[in-house]
């Protein structure tokens, strides 16, 4: 290729590229400096992650909810990724078509059904009263249970997805290779597909668990402001504090947090690829 | 039934109906809204005496909400378009250099799909202020632009992924200028890739939410603000109304790309079709 045309190449990418470095990485720049140099230059908003006992609470409340949303999403994904990998054709698709509409409805539209079914006068506290398998409501929204099921629903397509796309590149014959060869069903599962599709299960645990760190709307909704996450809490201290330094230091830490797990996996699997490109 | 055939065929239907289960709980709950939509009652609740479109009547009727909604399409229609144009441009070019720095700047245009969106409102927040642009279209349309990109990034890559570069160098090779050979031989073979492309990045904006809550205030109000609003405080029907109109939206947009791109891949099979047997017909 000319150079001519290398330059032509260069110019085409340049639009995009100067776009997002302007309006995207200098903002977050200035976040990270934010945090260290407002009010006063040094480390002191760093010091609420050790002296402040809400905020160690917003960030356990975090790791567990995302730990926990993670565990759901792979255990229900991973059936539906393995029989979407074995069914035929026009099967498949309709099961595809239902994990791509979910995946696209308005996060605000799937929180806001949730709560018309778990609430108190929810239909399904009414089913539950009506057949008689409980005395009174169960609270399933405003606190974890709601923020978790909300969750893993949001979640679910982002796990299934990478899951299916490893599972489609493992070939059929070592499967019956391995029962050719004696073994039982059982048995060639969990020792040639199940790690076979180990790159699958780990792409989609990075996935989700990092969306899931960050998440604002479902938890906002669902856990009424008794769950509150490391995201919602930046909010928060956004809008009702005006404290820049604090609020800078949160999403600072978030992102390194982010940054830091991203690098670890990234020996272990290309992070490109997992997210599409 | 054999002994031999039961287990695989009740460890068969055991792993269907688990996925189906699976699947039934990411649909069916969705459908609740439906019911929800049509009560006769003010408040929220299933359809006491008998069904009532008054909810969708204020939807329409109420002038907040018409403003909002097409507030929502014009901001959606413009970024999605931006985030298009600006994105198969980058594609394109990282898919011919694919050297260090594309491979660099591929990561780049992905990095607001990871980037929480808490984050990414907090850090446009001031420069948004500083520049003017809050509480304006542009600013909504310009932040919407930047994280609508990575989608149309994804899907003209995956199209180039399947295109050969030696049309591209043939094109070059025949004389054709490098503006002419993207717009005449690369363009054209990516088409679904822009088209699903623009339709995410439609949807991603129509969609979002977190950024406009920290770039805009009076002015502005979207829709999924607007619903924001109402959960916030007294949640009323017309918001089941709006769900049902916007997931039937979702679905028919959803439906579209896949008809599409299915009647593209059809015609292309048959269009590669005597091309690709010619050369054997040659050698024969």
């Amino acid at each position: 290729m000319g150079d001519g045309q290398k330059r032509f190449y260069y110019w085409a990418m340049a639009p995009a590229v100067l776009l997002v470095v302007v309006f995207f990485v200098l903002p977050l720049l200035q976040v990270l400096w934010l945090s260290v140099s407002e009010p006063t230059l040094g480390l002191q908003n760093y010091a609420a992650l050790i002296d402040n006992p809400l905020l160690h609470r917003v960030w356990l409340n975090t790791i567990r909810v995302c730990a926990l949303t993670t565990l759901i999403a792979l255990t229900a994904g991973y059936p539906v990724a393995y029989a979407m990998a074995q069914v035929g054709e026009q099967h498949r698709t309709l099961m595809i078509f239902c994990i791509v509409l979910t995946f696209w409805l308005s996060v605000l539209i799937r929180a806001f059904a949730w709560v018309m079914i778990l609430r108190t006068e929810g239909v399904l506290n009414s089913a539950l009263l009506c057949l008689g398998l409980v005395d009174q409501p169960v609270r399933l929204v405003r606190n974890e249970i709601g923020v978790l099921i909300g969750m893993a629903h949001y979640m679910l397509p982002i796990a299934v997805l990478p899951m299916y796309s490893s599972m489609q590149a493992i070939p059929r014959t070592y499967v019956d290779a391995a029962r050719g060869l004696g073994a039982r069903a059982w048995q060639t599962f969990f020792w040639v597909y199940l790690p076979l599709s180990k790159p699958g299960i780990i792409a989609a645990s990075v996935l989700v668990f990092i969306f899931s760190l960050g998440f604002f709307i479902t938890p906002a909704i669902l856990g009424g402001g008794r769950v509150v996450m490391i995201a919602e809490y930046i909010r928060v201290s956004f809008d009702e504090t005006l404290r820049w330094g604090y609020a800078t230091m949160l999403a600072s830490t978030l992102l390194i947090a982010l940054s830091l797990g991203l690098a670890l996996v990234a020996r272990t699997i290309n992070v490109q690829k997992v997210f599409g490109a | 039934m054999t002994g031999h055939n039961f287990w695989p065929r009740l460890r068969w239907t055991l792993l269907l109906a688990g996925a189906w289960s699976v699947l039934g709980f990411l649909v069916v709950p969705m459908l609740i809204v439906v019911p929800v939509s049509l009560t006769d009652r003010n408040y929220l609740s299933l359809p006491e005496h008998s069904l009532s479109l008054r909810h969708y009547a204020t939807f329409l009727a109420n002038p907040l909400w018409f403003a909002s909604t097409l507030q929502s399409l014009l901001i959606a229609a413009v970024s999605a378009a931006a985030s298009v144009f600006l994105g198969a441009l980058c594609a394109i070019g990282c898919w011919r250099l694919s050297n260090g720095w594309s491979a660099a700047v591929r990561l780049l245009m992905l990095a607001p799909l990871i980037v929480p969106t808490v984050i990414q409102g907090l850090a446009m927040y001031r420069l948004w202020a500083a520049a003017g642009l809050y509480d304006t279209y542009a600013g909504v349309v310009l932040a919407h632009t930047i994280t609508g990109i990575p989608y149309v990034i994804i899907t003209v890559s995956a199209s180039l992924a399947g295109f050969d570069v030696r049309l591209e160098q043939a094109a070059r090779g025949l004389g054709a200028s490098a503006l002419d050979t993207i717009r005449l031989v690369v363009i054209p073979a990516v088409v679904p890739g822009l088209i699903s492309g623009g339709v995410f990045a439609f949807i991603h904006s129509f969609d979002e939410l977190v950024i406009v809550l920290f770039i805009t205030s009076r002015e502005i109000k979207t829709l999924p603000k607007r619903i924001w609003d109402g959960l916030q405080d007294r949640i009323d029907p017309t918001i089941a109304a709006v769900s049902v109109v916007l997931i039937v939206a979702t679905l028919l947009l959803l439906l579209a790309d896949a008809w599409i791109r299915r009647r593209r891949a059809q015609r292309r099979s048959i269009a590669a079709g005597p091309i690709a047997i010619e050369p054997q017909g040659r050698a024969a």
